[in-house]
């Protein structure tokens, strides 16, 4: 038996990230930890990489209790955790950037290259990565995966015991996932214990031995992949059915609200498609399709290069975030916190920064008017906050989601785009999202959702657009659709290659 | 009663204690110190850097700085003492309102360069402002020919600039407080204020807004360049003449350090002109009552240093995000 947590509770004030929980990862084997946004895996492998102290429980390592102030403690202790996005330094070489903290000195203090050189050498070939990974390429040029060979390289050159994989496969082509698994496996088979958070359940059974899930921050059960499956697994993830979450009356009506015509950007070539009133159309793809990038364009945010838009039929030129504002398109982008919320500012300020314009007298903020405001749509979309003055960037991404939501109801908008609305929040804030959702559809909104996650696509959307290559490659009507004809639709170049 | 309290809050709460610490010592050992007359010698010469602190404050929360504006100051002095000498007989009865005319659109003319070149050049406001503190230093040494330019004392209206007062308190003081208070009205009550902290705090959130961030910008750095070129009057007609380099001598440190140990945050977003007025006042009496004191001038400057690495060092244990000095 290897590492064991037993009875950690974690609390962040108003959250209790982890309730109570014990588990074991067992060496030479590989378990997966899993559970939606918020359920507490991140917070576990944060407790047992030193970064967070749990508030009660412990630790151990073949039955020694750790004491666990810092990453550096749980290095010591033969812990790893590979993060998502290592951290590079952008100008050095891969040799440097593995032996960073102990790089070959000779003579006192001078660095040694002759002996770097070596040691990467050596290393690589030992770990059979000599042809995926150049020494000499600095840092800033290494691709997603390379980066996480440089992390993993980190780990494996010191004397690691334990790694913990989080989402290490988020920016991964597909071979490069296999070449990862193989490595994993090969891991597992020197008796290291691993560790492995994903919410890619087909993955899991690709490579995990047992499943853990977590759910609210309590642990639900831990089984073994091969007695269990998909659907059992999603239901400990959620803990209810997830098509009751979409359930909505469908209101499109025949009148086009969003028309893009032929639309050219430097990222999307020749896109077309409509959003009627009381639509809400999908835009599904990969990741690196252009769906973002057409969804910035019209914003105003992107330039667009040939093609027209419309809005209730008339044609409206965007050139500018404002001209598209003005037009009644409103855009709530994919990234939260660093392109929508002014993270340290009250929510008062976040939900008013579009109507700000309505609201002077002589270009004098309506104090009175500016509270009320905000008051109301906290109110109308339940923003769970102290009060309209509590800074935004304390409270959860669902309601972080929903002070952006807010701002853009606050305009009345003809049409909505939203990127990714519900990354990284927890399911009951889910929920309440397609709920809001539902009734602008209601209102008669024209609505474009961006998601990445089939089942949200699926359950949301009156129609679905794919994407892939900067290229709109099918239509599918909600009667049509299905993971499958998405993916093929989705990977339609690839297959036809 | 709390509320109003954290309306002030807790930086210019401490900042208020520290500076009625320093009055009280400095009253207690000198009791000249709280006198009338030196109250106004220390509003005098907190004056100056208290305009560009004002300014600064402003470009501060737009996520820029301006380390340039002491060139600008130098530079609005000398082209006013040459207006004034131009439309003059030589030295004397020229136009006092020309030469503050010109001087205001030289110095906001100076501000749209540096928006420009920070804005369309995309270059980092640091980097930016520092080669312009080279180049309007020597645009204004070319000008004047390195020398000090221009008689300026003769002229009335001057002379009640620098020497007048309204209801006892010098004209200059209200001078300095009617920008301070207008540049406050600007920030924190009006729709151009809460777009100037959108877009210091978040500026990708702010084009997504709607707010055409580039004019912001350009704009914010203009009225530095207009306070620049008031201070540059000022300070001209004050010594009787103009210097090219009569602001870049450490005034404009000292109006960057006052905003800092007044409460903005370098990555812009927080701040505000009540905290930055307060630290001003705060650098000012220490200042004097150091020299009322008789304290070696040079142990004046070490004490001013160690003021703002204290305030930081505090501001940045509460609130800091920063890699460096974290336990290992």
């Amino acid at each position: 038996m290897q590492l064991r947590v037993e009875h950690i509770s974690k609390r962040f004030a108003p959250v209790q990230a982890l309730a109570d929980v014990s588990l074991e990862f067992p060496s030479g084997s590989v378990t997966a930890l899993l559970g939606e946004n918020g359920a507490g895996k991140s917070t576990l492998v944060r407790i047992i990489n030193g970064e967070h102290l749990p508030d009660s429980g412990q630790v151990l390592l073949h039955d020694q209790p750790l004491s666990l102030h810092s990453p550096a403690d749980a290095r010591r202790a033969g812990i790893r955790v590979i993060p998502q996005e290592p951290e590079i330094v952008p100008y050095v070489s891969v040799a440097e950037n593995v032996y960073i903290g102990a790089l070959s000195r000779r003579a006192g203090r001078f660095f040694d290259r002759a002996a770097l050189r070596r040691r990467i050498a050596e290393d690589l070939a030992r770990l059979g990565f000599e042809r995926v990974l150049d020494p000499d390429t600095p840092g800033k040029d290494l691709t997603p995966a390379q980066r996480q060979l440089v992390e993993i390289l980190r780990a494996l050159t010191t004397e690691a015991k334990v790694i913990a994989f989080d989402e290490p496969t988020s920016s991964l082509s597909e071979q490069e996932v296999e070449a990862l698994f193989d490595l994993i496996r090969r891991l597992r088979g020197e008796g290291l214990a691993i560790i492995y958070v994903s919410h890619r359940l087909g993955e899991i059974f690709q490579i995990a031995d047992r499943v853990a899930v977590l759910r609210d921050g309590a642990l639900v059960g831990v089984v073994p992949a091969t007695e269990t499956d998909e659907g059992r697994v999603v239901r400990m993830m959620v803990g209810r059915d997830l098509t009751a979450m979409f359930a909505r009356p469908h209101v499109a009506t025949d009148r086009v609200v969003l028309s893009v015509d032929n639309v050219t950007t430097d990222d999307v070539t020749d896109v077309s498609l409509q959003v009627r009133a009381g639509e809400v159309v999908a835009l599904a793809g990969l990741v690196g399709a252009g769906r973002s990038e057409l969804c910035r364009a019209l914003a105003g945010d992107l330039p667009i290069r040939s093609g027209t838009v419309s809005i209730d039929g008339v044609a409206t030129p965007i050139r500018h975030t404002w001209e598209a504002i003005d037009a009644g398109i409103a855009y709530a982008p994919e990234e939260r916190k660093a392109q929508a919320l002014l993270l340290s500012r009250p929510v008062r300020d976040n939900i008013v920064i579009s109507v700000l314009e309505r609201l002077q007298r002589f270009r004098f903020v309506r104090a009175g008017a500016e509270r009320a405001l905000a008051s109301r749509y906290v109110e109308r979309l339940r923003i769970r906050t102290p009060s309209i003055e509590h800074e935004v960037r304390k409270l959860s991404g669902g309601n972080q989601q929903k002070v952006v939501l807010a701002r853009w109801l606050a305009r009345d908008p003809k049409v909505l785009i939203l990127d990714e609305p519900t990354r990284g929040i927890d399911v009951g804030a889910k929920a309440e999202i397609y709920h809001i959702i539902a009734d602008l559809a209601q209102a008669g909104m024209a609505i474009l959702v961006v998601s990445s996650e089939l089942p949200e696509v699926l359950g949301l959307a009156d129609r679905i657009v794919v994407m892939q290559n900067g290229r709109v490659t099918g239509e599918l009507s909600r009667a049509d659709a299905s993971e499958e004809a998405i993916l093929a639709l989705a990977m339609a170049d690839d297959m036809t290659r | 009663m709390t509320a109003a309290l954290r309306r002030i809050g807790a930086q210019n709460l401490s900042l208020l204690g520290a500076l009625i610490a320093v009055l009280a010592l400095f009253g207690y050992l000198n009791p000249d110190y709280l006198s009338w007359s030196n109250v106004r010698v220390i509003g005098n010469t907190v004056t100056l850097a208290g305009l560009l602190a004002v300014a600064q404050t402003a470009v501060i929360i737009c996520g820029g700085i301006d380390i340039s504006v002491g060139s600008q100051v130098g530079l609005a002095a000398i082209v006013s003492a040459m207006t004034f000498a131009e439309t003059g007989d030589g030295l004397a009865n020229g136009s006092a309102v020309a030469a503050i005319a010109v001087a205001i659109v030289v110095g906001a003319a100076c501000g749209v360069i540096n928006g420009v070149i920070i804005v369309y050049g995309r270059v980092n406001a640091i980097i930016a402002t520092l080669a312009m503190l080279a180049a309007y230093k020597g645009v204004a040494q070319l000008l004047s020919g390195g020398q000090a330019v221009g008689y300026l004392q003769g002229d009335d209206l001057f002379i009640f600039i620098v020497r007048g007062s309204v209801v006892g308190i010098p004209t200059m003081v209200w001078i300095m407080l009617a920008i301070a208070l207008a540049v406050h009205v600007l920030l924190k009550m009006t729709d151009i204020g809460r777009n100037i902290y959108a877009l210091g705090g978040n500026a990708t959130a702010a084009r997504l807004a709607g707010i055409n961030i580039n004019k912001y910008l350009i704009a914010v750095y203009a009225m530095v360049g207009m306070v620049a070129a008031i201070t540059g009057i000022i300070l001209a007609a004050r010594s009787g003449s103009a210097h090219p380099t009569a602001g870049s001598e450490g005034l404009e440190l000292k109006a960057i350090t006052a905003a800092f140990l007044g409460g903005c945050a370098i990555a812009g977003g927080r701040g505000g002109i009540g905290g930055t007025l307060l630290a001003v006042l705060l650098l000012g009496a220490l200042e004097n009552g150091l020299t009322v004191e008789g304290v070696n001038p040079f142990w004046q400057n070490v004490a001013q240093g160690a003021l703002l690495v204290a305030a930081v060092v505090i501001q940045q244990r509460r609130t800091g995000d920063r890699a460096v000095g974290l336990p290992s």
